[in-house]
């Protein structure tokens, strides 16, 4: 348990007005309020920081204490009394709710444990439980198909449903999975992104699909069947004789699911690389002269 | 039907007046629902009216503020949306010319 400089939290000098404190801590305030930082850890710790140092400075009683034992309080009686009143069940309350685990810090515990309701008892009161955050990764094949699967989260197993489709950073919510709800209140919501893991050679733009194949010059000269991959099997494709290096064939409806709309698929496009033989044989070489000639 | 939330249960429970949250209802920010003479809130609306109240306790911010500050919110959100969708674009490339 560290000392807490609350003047430097807040930015004031020590000989600060009630008025300058009040400032100061309404400007950071609405700099790092969680409401205004949605999903914003380090916002949520500013937060309660300066909560916290505005709760002591702006009660001149706790300021008194504070100015008084502070950098002292591991060896202040006063400070043991505080201690062992906090040990017969006193916690701090800070600013509670939707933003996680906001009690005060130890050092705050510490020092004004159990005395300190007169600006948190509007808190006290809440209906609905704390929103939870939780990152789920997947690999790109597993979301091909509507799937489900069970997760634990504060030691609850939940079966989610995860439909086809979703994309990389896309957020879902599972309503009433939060934390418990006060007073009778609902539950708060488990709100779970997607980080999905790209483990195959396709490469994903949205609902379509790109992948490479590559065929010998030969076939991209004459023309020819090949079988190609897509994402759920193999199929037969014709190549136009003539085809050129890099050019591109758009396999319609044989892309990635299209979230919530079942049955509808973006497309596979395929670009053809087109391998030019090396080390060839005399025979070989002899041919390609010929048509060489032919050709100038 | 949606469970519906009591606004002098909810107002007695925050140590906030009514009027407050009829100020809300006039700004657009919150629907207030009559059920059996009694005013209530659904409780899909519990989360939104509770930020409220917080922005308003908090930050000292008016109502007219707060219809702002809900706004920006949106677009941000709107706006982290597009990033995602960026990103996911520009590593497609990035794949493509790696």
């Amino acid at each position: 348990m560290e000392f807490i400089d609350y003047y430097k939290v807040l930015g004031v000098d020590k000989n600060a007005s009630q008025d300058e404190i009040k400032k100061a801590y309404r400007k950071l305030a609405r700099k790092h309020h969680p409401d205004i930082n949605p999903n914003d850890k380090n916002a949520q710790k500013k937060f309660q920081e300066i909560n916290e140092a505005n709760e002591v400075l702006s009660d001149p009683e706790k300021r008194k204490k504070y100015d008084q034992y502070g950098k002292d309080w591991k060896h202040a009686e006063q400070f043991e009394r505080s201690r062992q009143s906090q040990e017969q069940g006193f916690r701090g309350q800070g600013f509670q709710g939707d933003f996680g685990d906001t009690d005060f810090s130890d050092f705050f515990n510490f020092m004004f444990g159990g005395s300190h309701e007169t600006h948190s008892k509007r808190r006290q009161a809440k209906f609905r439980g704390e929103d939870y955050h939780a990152e789920l990764q997947l690999n790109l094949s597993d979301v091909f198909k509507t799937h489900q699967q069970v997760l634990t989260v504060n030691k609850k197993n939940i079966r989610i449903t995860i439909p086809a489709g979703v994309e990389n950073g896309q957020q879902i919510k599972i309503k009433g999975y939060g934390g418990p709800g006060i007073n009778g209140g609902p539950n708060g919501d488990l709100y779970i992104t997607f980080s999905i893991i790209n483990n195959t050679k396709f490469r994903r733009d949205a609902n379509d699909l790109h992948t490479s194949v590559d065929i010998d010059v030969y076939k991209a000269v004459l023309g020819g069947e090949i079988i190609v991959d897509t994402f759920d099997g193999k199929v037969k494709l014709n190549v136009k004789a003539g085809t050129q290096n890099g050019s591109k064939i758009k396999l319609t409806g044989k892309g990635f699911p299209v979230y919530r709309k079942e049955g509808e698929f973006g497309d596979l496009i395929i670009t053809f690389n087109i391998l030019i033989p090396t080390n060839l044989t005399d025979k070989q070489k002899e041919l390609f002269d010929q048509l060489s000639k032919l050709s100038s | 039907m949606e469970n519906m939330i009591g606004l002098n249960e909810f107002c007695s429970s925050h140590e906030i007046e009514i009027s407050f949250v009829r100020t809300l209802e006039d700004q657009g920010l919150v629907e207030i629902i009559i059920v059996d003479q009694a005013l209530c809130i659904t409780e899909d609306e519990l989360p939104r009216l509770e930020k409220l109240v917080r922005l308003h306790h908090d930050l000292n911010i008016n109502p007219e503020g707060m219809g702002a500050v809900e706004h920006l919110l949106e677009r941000i959100e709107e706006m982290q949306q597009e990033i995602t969708l960026l990103r996911n674009q520009l590593s497609f490339y990035s794949e493509e010319n790696g």
